[in-house]
């Protein structure tokens, strides 16, 4: 922030060169909340959260200005207020402990991350984009090479291309109309000898050769100092449309576009603003593209994860900050314009006009809505920003880890959306939606980091390393094959001539902390490059670093761990650990396990199951399952219900389901452990049967046990809120609320009132029903201004129930808003037993409705009398091939009989080299006295045999999803209709209809059933009565054709209202539909002949 | 179909799949005919093991049908009385209302059902039909507490809740019918809430008479089942290391060894303690020298009764449910015919 301040701190103004305004310093406050004027109050998240505001924080400035002819300082300024990220530094929850975060009435377990903004709680999402400052090959559908470099700097985006036409070389860029050949752009950067442009691009004989059209194209254009190039340059610009016209001398006007936007984020530092460096980038350009043709393995691939950049909510924001503070210093120049000139009696004073609302609402609605608009970059994305899940706790981590792609979603394309190699311990490999955003939705593995950006200068770094710099090189040693450039971030530092020892004392001195640890170097040889990066919004991800084929992390180390002496932090700052980003990767050597050191290893995996995300770490067993499956499951972890938070009960979300009585798997994962999810789980074990069960449970349908269910399984509780202000108004008047009106003659309450208490809120504990007043709100019935003492006439305006089913309410909160309004919040919550038709899955993407439920003394029993929670249809397995769950069942049975938690974490195996812990589960089994392979004996419970087939019975982790039937059961036989078009509402929100769709009607006309056709789509439907005038074939009124100015031939006709309004919809367009009239009895045609008619058709 | 000795009515546990598991398949077709002369000769009972928890019972010779109703009977269709209807007066504790109240509705009290009738649901309570419990508890901090203590228990008081907490109403008359065996909970420490300092729950609860058809907390049982009499037999001598494998793949007390002329040798003890579970045939050799099977109008019956009445006296309340049921059926027969005897009169 400091940075953008100062980029941006000094304020001029055109009317007084006297007059200025800098900013000094600025810092940010604590998160406050303004409840009046001069009135500011520390808060808490929660606070906000419940009370419909803003977490935000006051920015200060200290500003020194002049007023007049005094130097005037003013510190502790707020220009604005900005949001704060929970649990970030400025955020009042950072480094509290539990049980400090208890008193704050925040969940522990909670991670933070996002935003809470009007009482919403919103998170910024990454966005993965293609890095920038880097050059690109790329092949095009033709097989045509081109190279394309994004610059960006901190004032500036430009993308330059060079292109090959004809065997010869241009420049495609945005400042110019047309393409500019290569070697004019070269003399236009101050390059103006020939061979100085052979050098840069390269002297072997293929490149040469391939080079010399341009070269000569350059010379038949008469091209040949920089002046020259400059004017060639000037003749081809792009005239700017907007703006004032600023007269120039159209050669300075080309240096300045060659200065500041081709290939840009290369410094030309002042005075003299030497481009050479650039030409040497233009060079290098070029060359690649010669070099693609000859090797394809030039040519980059877009979709490679070295190539590409996230952005993280920090920079997204202080773009946006930046942006607003342009605008903010803008409107202060303008008003310092117009004021200045002005004689007044005080003195202008610029404090007086600085207001903080720009940065504020700018802010704030950017979060809330989540549309980011960057002026300066001509930016505007949509959808930055999304309400954060809070289904359950997993649902909230999987949104913070999600990694949007900026590809078009309703696109074709294979590239982007596959799996990439290099996506590797990086982003989860199950972990995608399904459908149209497949794979370009993508969530962070579990150890994996994002970079942010550390700007420090390495150059003199460098150079004391043996780095050359390229401008004191004359420019035929580049082409040597010894010889590495040496890029830092984008920028070409020099060359060098041993890289390999110059990476590897990079790397030492990254490892003794000299460095960022986030640093990553890496050769490239094919492009004989070494590149250094140090730029934000890479993937990177920590290693064990291997020595003499022995790991860095020693089991002492792992003691000192478990034992709380050392923590993450310190084996990175002693050096057992680095971290490696998706470049450096290509260039380590990485063991899997500790018995696949070779000799020639350099690094060590810390767990293979951190190649998965927080989703695809919940499920046991994953590398025994399809692959599909596990993505079925990562989609479906989101819609269990569970805990949201060990806070949910004080909590009032709009929506909030909560398992009654949640367990922790007894088949658990270390992922598990590591996120917390058996603190906040969701879901349930059972004791699960394999057999058919009635005819109930086909297609994936369980059976479930009554008599579990009584006890509590699957119980969920679905808490709803409600909530409603009380409004002031301009003219005085504002909203009230009346208590309960009675009935007369019962002195009761009316229905609609019956669950008020004496003063017009709703009672907790009350049960409501639809329809029923929770508030009994009245509002001023006009907005006119009111004569003074006259009463104010108040009109019914109540908050009524709006659930279909009745609900108990748990408790009313009344508060003031961010406005200073009354707030008043309804919590209302309904106790929810599985029934027939809702939906249960495992961990396995097994997802299955309710089909029957059955009391104990139905269900299968064993020898100990031990009954089934729910049975479930062996049928599910063979397509699906989820080994994985029937290795949980077993080990679930297993752990359940010993009592203890079984481990069944990703790639992980008790005994290396067996494919899987079952026959441990086994031997365990037995000595319960249960069958090895846990096929149990069962006996029927209905006619009381011993079962034939022996059943697969154990214990497995059950979750149940948020659809349930009695949100979505609808039926309607009459009901609302249409305003339009008179047919019946669609949606069940509005009891709409159930349409009879073109299939359907299909159907109906194969079988050659008219009148039920007719029946459906017209009387059922929107049937009317038109009056229409046989005469001219239009609609009339009241038997009477205003067009004919008779009654004469009006007949009254049955057609659907749509075709009605069809026919004078077309009217209003000119054209006259006529409705020609016959007799359904052939022979009686009687005044109806077609000849009569004036529109006869041909 | 072959026709089988008696003595051969037993299941065979095969390794993949049970097989004569039908008693009627085991005795061939169509050869019995009921007799209730049949029935008596061949029912034989014996008492295993008899706490007011937990019965142990054998059912000798007869058709699963009827050793199944009993169980089915035991579970779904014993009275009892259990908490049903509650007036919640204050909850103020972190429990929601209907886990509160579901919670107590789990928890079984000592009261004889047979005492009882069923309420209707119109009529209030009457010292027949309802038993009442208070349960009104407040969390306070507790003064007297240590100074370095930190668990909930010690620094405040009534932190947790506890089935024992439940106090019982007498209605009128009541104490004079229970002044010997007043109603109380089965188990003192079911955990029913948590509570902190200022919290309170203050409820009126009425136990009703039920059957676990209509709630699971009716049912008197935690569970009653059967299993059949497990039969092993070893067809050819089982010796030395072979023998302690198969010693290890049946349940402990099921095979012994024995020595014989200086070998280990495998003998059956006791094959009513084997749980079945079939681990030797996974042994290729073993597998061919035993055979596995069960006794299957043998009926090893166990009830683990929650503890609203012994064990014993709920399987006697069990049979009297199945014979009014009976009684019932044939009250609807006479019924039926008599219908049918009126109506062919009257052509």
């Amino acid at each position: 922030m400091r940075e953008i301040l100062e980029a941006n701190a000094i304020v001029y103004s055109e009317a007084d060169p006297n007059w200025y305004m800098e900013y000094t310093d600025i810092r940010i406050g604590t998160p406050s909340i303004v409840e009046g004027p001069g009135m500011i109050a520390a808060t808490t998240p929660y606070q906000c959260r419940l009370r419909d505001m803003t977490y935000f924080a006051p920015i200060y400035v200290d500003i020194a200005y002049k007023r007049g002819n005094e130097l005037v300082i003013r510190n502790e300024l707020e220009i604005g207020r900005m949001p704060i990220m929970l649990k970030s530094k400025g955020c009042v929850l950072h480094s509290k402990t539990p049980w400090e975060l208890t008193k704050l009435r925040e969940c522990p377990n909670d991670h933070g991350g996002y935003f809470i903004v009007k009482g919403v709680e919103r998170v910024v999402l990454m966005a993965e984009q293609l890095a920038n400052n880097r050059i690109l090959i790329d092949e095009d559908s033709k097989g045509v090479i081109s190279c394309q470099v994004t610059s960006s700097t901190h004032e500036r985006k430009s993308r330059t291309n060079v292109i090959e036409k004809n065997g010869k070389f241009y420049v495609k860029h945005n400042s110019f109309v047309d393409d500019i050949p290569v070697v004019v752009m070269f003399r236009a950067m101050g390059v103006q000898n020939d061979l100085r442009i052979h050098q840069m691009i390269g002297t072997e004989e293929n490149i040469q050769v391939a080079f010399v059209g341009s070269m000569v194209e350059c010379h038949k254009l008469h091209v040949f100092t920089q002046e020259q190039a400059l004017r060639f340059l000037a003749a081809k610009m792009k005239s700017r449309v907007f703006g004032p016209q600023k007269v120039e001398d159209p050669l300075d006007k080309a240096w300045e576009a060659v200065l500041s936007s081709v290939i840009n984020h290369i410094p030309a530092q002042p005075p003299e603003y030497n481009m050479r460096l650039r030409a040497h980038y233009l060079g290098l350009m070029v060359r690649r593209i010669i070099q693609a043709k000859y090797d394809r393995g030039f040519i980059d691939d877009r979709d490679y994860y070295g190539n590409k950049r996230v952005e993280l909510p920090g920079s997204m924001i202080s773009l946006l900050f930046e942006d607003l503070l342009k605008r903010v210093n803008s409107e202060l120049k303008t008003i310092a314009d117009k004021q200045i000139p002005m004689m007044r009696v005080t003195q202008f004073d610029i404090v007086k006009f600085m207001k903080p609302s720009t940065i504020t609402t700018g802010l704030i609605n950017a979060i809330s809505t989540g549309n980011w608009i960057i002026r300066r970059f001509n930016m505007h994305t949509i959808g930055v920003t999304q309400v954060l899940s809070r289904l359950n706790y997993i649902s909230c981590l999987g949104m913070m880890t999600r990694v949007n792609s900026h590809f078009e979603k309703s696109r074709k394309v294979s590239g982007p959306r596959s799996l990439q190699p290099s996506q590797f311990g990086m982003l989860c490999p199950s972990d995608t939606p399904e459908g149209e955003a497949c794979g370009l939705v993508k969530n962070m593995a579990l150890l994996a980091h994002i970079t942010i950006n550390s700007s420090a200068d390495l150059t003199d770094f460098f150079i004391s390393l043996g780095v050359q710099d390229v401008r004191l090189l004359c420019g035929a040693e580049f082409s040597h094959s010894h010889i590495y450039h040496v890029f830092h971030n984008g920028v070409i530092k020099g060359v060098i001539e041993d890289h390999r020892r110059f990476i590897e004392e990079v790397r030492q001195f990254r490892r003794k902390g000299f460095l960022s640890p986030y640093l990553s170097v890496y050769p490239n040889h094919i492009h004989r490059c070494v590149y250094i990066v140090t730029d934000g919004g890479r993937f990177c991800r920590p290693f064990i670093i291997v020595e003499n084929e022995r790991p860095r992390v020693t089991s002492e180390h792992l003691e000192d761990l478990n034992s709380h002496i050392l923590n993450f932090q310190d084996f990175l700052d002693i050096g057992l650990v680095e971290f490696l980003d998706v470049n450096e990767e290509n260039d380590a050597l990485i063991a899997v396990y500790e018995k696949d050191i070779t000799d020639k290893t350099t690094h060590l995996e810390i767990a293979p199951f951190t190649i998965l995300s927080a989703c695809a770490g919940i499920i046991p067993f994953p590398h025994h399952n399809q692959s599909p499956r596990n993505t079925y499951q990562c989609a479906m972890g989101k819609q269990a219900m569970g805990v949201i938070g060990y806070n949910q009960h004080m909590r009032i979300d709009t929506l909030q389901y909560n398992m009654v009585f949640p367990q922790r798997p007894l088949v658990s994962t270390k992922a598990i452990k590591l996120i917390n999810f058996d603190r906040m789980p969701a879901g349930q074990n059972v004791c699960l049967a394999v057999m058919s069960y009635s005819g109930y449970d086909i297609e994936d349908a369980i059976v479930l046990n009554k008599n579990s269910m009584e006890r509590g399984f699957g119980e969920c509780r679905v808490v709803t809120s409600q909530k409603c202000q009380l409004r002031r108004y301009p003219n005085m008047a504002c909203d009230r609320i009346l208590g309960p009106l009675v009935d007369a003659s019962t002195r009761k309450p009316i229905f609609d009132h019956q669950c008020l208490d004496y003063d017009g809120i709703v009672m907790p504990g009350e049960t409501v029903v639809k329809g029923q007043v929770l508030i009994n709100r009245h509002i001023p019935a006009g907005t006119a201004s009111l004569d003074p003492g006259q009463p104010i006439e108040y009109k019914e305006m109540p908050l009524r129930y709006q659930g279909t089913v009745p609900a108990q309410i748990d408790r009313v909160m009344v508060s003031v808003n961010a406005d200073g309004e009354t707030l008043f919040k309804v919590v209302m919550s309904q106790t929810r037993k599985p029934e027939i038709g809702d939906k249960f899955s495992s961990r396995h993407g097994q997802k299955g409705v309710v089909g029957l439920i059955v009391g104990q003394e139905d269900m299968p029993f064993d020898d100990q009398g031990v009954v089934p929670d729910i049975i479930m249809n062996p049928h599910g397995f063979p397509s699906r091939m989820t080994v994985g769950k029937m290795i949980e069942i077993l080990a679930g049975k297993a752990a359940a009989l010993s009592g203890e938690v079984q481990d069944a974490t990703a790639f992980e195996n008790k005994s290396e080299g067996e494919p899987v812990t079952c026959s441990e589960m086994g031997e365990l089994l037995q000595r319960n006295g249960f069958h090895f392979q846990g096929k149990d004996i069962l006996t029927c419970g209905v006619n009381g045999q011993p079962m034939q087939a022996y059943i697969y019975r154990g214990t497995c982790y059950y979750q149940r999803l948020k659809h349930m039937v009695q949100d979505k059961m609808h039926a309607r036989a009459r009901g609302p209709r249409a305003v339009l078009t008179r047919q019946p509402t669609e949606g069940r929100s509005r009891d709409g209809g159930l349409r009879l769709g073109e299939m359907e009607r299909d159907c109906l006309i194969g079988h050659g059933a008219a009148m039920l056709l007719r029946e459906r789509l017209m009387f059922s439907s929107d049937a009317t009565e038109v009056d229409i005038c046989n005469v001219c074939g239009l609609i009339g009124f009241l038997k009477w054709c205003q067009r004919c100015k008779s009654s004469q031939a009006m007949c009254t006709v049955k057609m659907p209202y749509a075709f009605k309004l069809l026919c004078q919809e077309l009217c209003a367009m000119n054209i006259a539909p006529r409705l020609k009239l016959e007799s359904v009895l052939s022979d009686d045609n009687e005044g109806i002949r077609s000849t009569d008619l004036p529109w006869k058709m041909s | 179909m072959v026709k089988m000795e008696p003595r051969e009515a037993e299941v065979t546990i095969g390794s993949h799949q049970q097989s004569n598991i039908r008693l009627s398949e085991a005795y061939g077709e169509g050869s019995q005919a009921y007799s209730l002369a049949d029935f008596r000769r061949k029912l034989r009972m014996s008492v295993v093991k008899c706490t007011d928890e937990d019965l142990e019972f054998d059912i000798i010779g007869v058709d699963p049908a009827i050793a199944n109703a009993i169980r089915r009977i035991l579970i779904a269709e014993v009275p009892t009385m259990a908490a049903d209807r509650i007036t919640l007066i204050n909850n103020t504790s972190f429990i929601h209302d209907k886990d509160l109240t579901n919670r107590i509705g789990l928890v079984p009290i000592r009261v004889d059902s047979r005492l009882f009738e069923n309420r209707n649901p119109e009529q209030p309570a009457s010292s027949q039909d309802t038993v009442v419990f208070e349960l009104h508890i407040r969390c306070t901090k507790n003064l007297q507490a240590a100074q370095d203590s930190t668990l909930p228990k010690d620094i405040y008081s009534n932190s947790s809740v506890y089935s024992g907490h439940l106090t019982w109403v007498p209605l009128e008359g009541q104490e004079m019918l229970f002044a010997k065996n007043p109603p109380k909970p089965i188990h003192d420490d079911i955990l029913i809430a948590k509570l902190r300092p200022g919290q309170e729950i203050d409820m009126k609860i009425e136990y009703l008479k039920g059957i676990g058809k209509t709630h699971a907390k009716f049912s008197p049982v935690a569970t009653a089942s059967y299993r059949l009499l497990p039969v092993i037999e070893i067809l050819e001598d089982v010796c030395g290391e072979a023998a302690r494998r198969l010693k290890n793949s049946f349940s402990k007390g099921v095979v012994e060894i024995e020595k014989r002329n200086g070998v280990d040798v495998a003998k059956i003890v006791n094959p009513r303690m084997d749980t079945c579970s079939r681990n030797v045939l996974m042994h290729d050799d073993l597998a061919e020298k035993v055979r596995l099977g069960r006794k299957l109008d043998h009926f090893i019956f166990s009830v683990e009764s929650v503890g609203m009445l012994p064990s014993d006296i709920l399987v006697k309340e069990s049979i009297k449910v199945m014979l009014g049921k009976c009684k019932s059926f044939l009250d609807q027969i006479e019924r039926v015919r008599g219908k049918r005897k009126n109506a062919n009169g009257h052509h």
